[in-house]
């Protein structure tokens, strides 16, 4: 070889422009020095809402489509999260998951001291009741949605975990943890699942 | 069996109907404003805030009895016209990318004398409160480009490293909700509940909506600026309140005027 030094030259400058180049790298560090430096006056237990943790890192990491090894861990490390009511009953009351479907109170820095439980702000996303108009599109509709499963034991099952952490079931999904974050307690979710899979919740009218 | 037609008229009627109802109060206010804007653009509130922002601009103020007419917007000091359309900027004598707003802060700091504290006392207004004054001066300053297209520059290292690091914190998941900025703006024809959100990442229509900023919200009735409209969406994503001007909602406004690149500046719009 005629130049060795330009050669290692040329594979420093290769590895460095590689590794820049992959998500993650230097891109998710300078964006975790730029929030570093720009919530100065919040108070350290709020800072920690910024930090992430390995699911949020690898779903912002992939956009969302993780890799299948990375999705199978994302799946086992969030099953294992899942909490069921001490006496294991899933179904709760519709009338009260209607409540909690509704809300969308807690957690924003204007909710403290708490005036209220936190609800499940399930119609920002989600069309549910049909007497609801006001429901959003980001989710699926949920119109009909125990009806349609034959109110099945295991759909029960399937509610509460979806509710509880999506992630076990949909690596990457869009909805938030509610009960892994503890957003919403175990006897919440379980009025929520009454609200979808009860032959009685207008949900299935 | 045939559907008797004045059955089938009177379900076409209500399917017609039913969203006509589901629309609030806010939003039939606003298509008041939307045929006022028609009949006569000048109505527009949100200009009454560009006019009081124009007279702040002249006034001599702050410790050093200065106007603002010497401050650089980045096409020379006093240059007001179509400079809000190629921010953010690198600038040199700041060393950092700016928007429009922190920019407003380094010129009130250094040419008035203000302390940075006291500017940021009341960033942003409250309902039915009268505007502040970095919200008059950001809707003045945008104002000078309405009409103009977004036409930010990248041939600084620090602004191309911005539009990365705000492209990085737009699919950033965080918070105890485990949201991004393109879990609510990531896919086109969306709603939060009635609200029509815009997918951000689709030039198309980051276009159509960034330039609409700073706007007149009449569910509010006052101005709301960029740097508010970030911090509000943190907010609803249950994160701590962004310092104004951060680094943060600085690399965000380069992500979304970049993905509005050529898109025309219609500040300050009528909002819900």
């Amino acid at each position: 070889m005629k130049h060795p030094g330009l050669f290692a030259v040329a594979v420093a400058v290769l590895t460095v422009a590689l590794l820049l180049s992959l998500p993650g790298g230097e891109d998710g560090a300078s964006a975790d020095a730029a929030i570093k430096a720009s919530w100065t006056s919040a108070a350290p237990e709020w800072q920690a809402r910024l930090v992430q943790d390995e699911t949020q890192k690898a779903c912002s990491q992939y956009r969302n489509a993780p890799p299948r090894d990375v999705a199978q861990a994302i799946v086992v490390r969030e099953r294992a999260s899942i909490v069921y009511p001490a006496d294991g009953k899933l179904m709760g009351d519709w009338k009260k998951g209607r409540q909690l479907a509704q809300s969308g109170y807690g957690g924003r820095f204007t909710d403290y001291p708490p005036r209220q439980a936190n609800g499940g702000n399930c119609y920002a996303c989600h069309q549910l009741d049909a007497g609801e108009l006001s429901y959003g599109t980001l989710g699926p509709s949920l119109l009909r949605y125990g009806r349609n499963r034959k109110f099945a034991e295991a759909e029960i099952k399937a509610v509460y975990e979806r509710i509880y952490n999506p992630h076990a079931a949909i690596p990457c999904a869009s909805m938030p943890r509610l009960g892994a974050s503890k957003f919403l307690t175990p006897e919440q979710i379980r009025d929520l699942v009454a609200f979808v899979m009860s032959p009685e919740s207008p949900v299935n009218e | 069996m045939r559907v008797r037609p004045s059955l089938a008229f009177a379900a076409v009627l209500t399917a017609l109907i039913v969203p006509a109802l589901a629309l609030d109060d806010t939003e039939r206010k606003l298509e008041t404003y939307r045929q006022m804007l028609k009949a006569d653009p000048w109505s527009n509130p949100g200009l009454l805030e560009a006019d009081r922002g124009e007279a702040l601009w002249r006034e001599k103020r702050g410790p050093k009895n200065a106007s603002l007419e010497g401050c650089d917007l980045g096409k020379g000091a006093g240059k007001v016209e179509g400079a809000f359309a190629e921010l953010p900027r690198f600038f040199a004598d700041a060393g950092r990318v700016m928007d429009l707003e922190s920019r407003l802060v380094w010129c009130m700091e250094r040419l008035q004398g203000f302390a940075r504290a006291d500017i940021l006392k009341r960033p942003y207004s409250k309902a039915n409160q009268e505007g502040t004054e970095l919200e008059a001066l950001a809707t003045y300053v945008a104002s000078k480009s309405s009409g103009m297209t977004f036409a930010p520059s990248l041939a600084h290292p620090k602004e191309r490293a911005a539009l990365k690091v705000g492209e990085t914190l737009f699919f950033r998941r965080q918070g105890p909700m485990d949201f991004a900025c393109a879990t609510c703006h990531g896919d086109t024809g969306k709603r939060i509940r009635l609200q029509a959100l815009p997918y951000l990442s689709k030039p198309a229509e980051a276009r159509a909506v960034v330039g609409e900023w700073p706007a007149y919200r009449v569910s509010q009735g006052t101005v709301m600026t960029m740097q508010h409209r970030i911090a509000d969406c943190y907010w609803q994503m249950r994160l701590p309140l962004v310092d104004y001007g951060s680094d943060v909602t600085i690399a965000l406004t380069m992500y979304l005027v970049n993905q509005a690149r050529g898109g025309a500046i219609s500040a300050p719009a009528i909002k819900r």
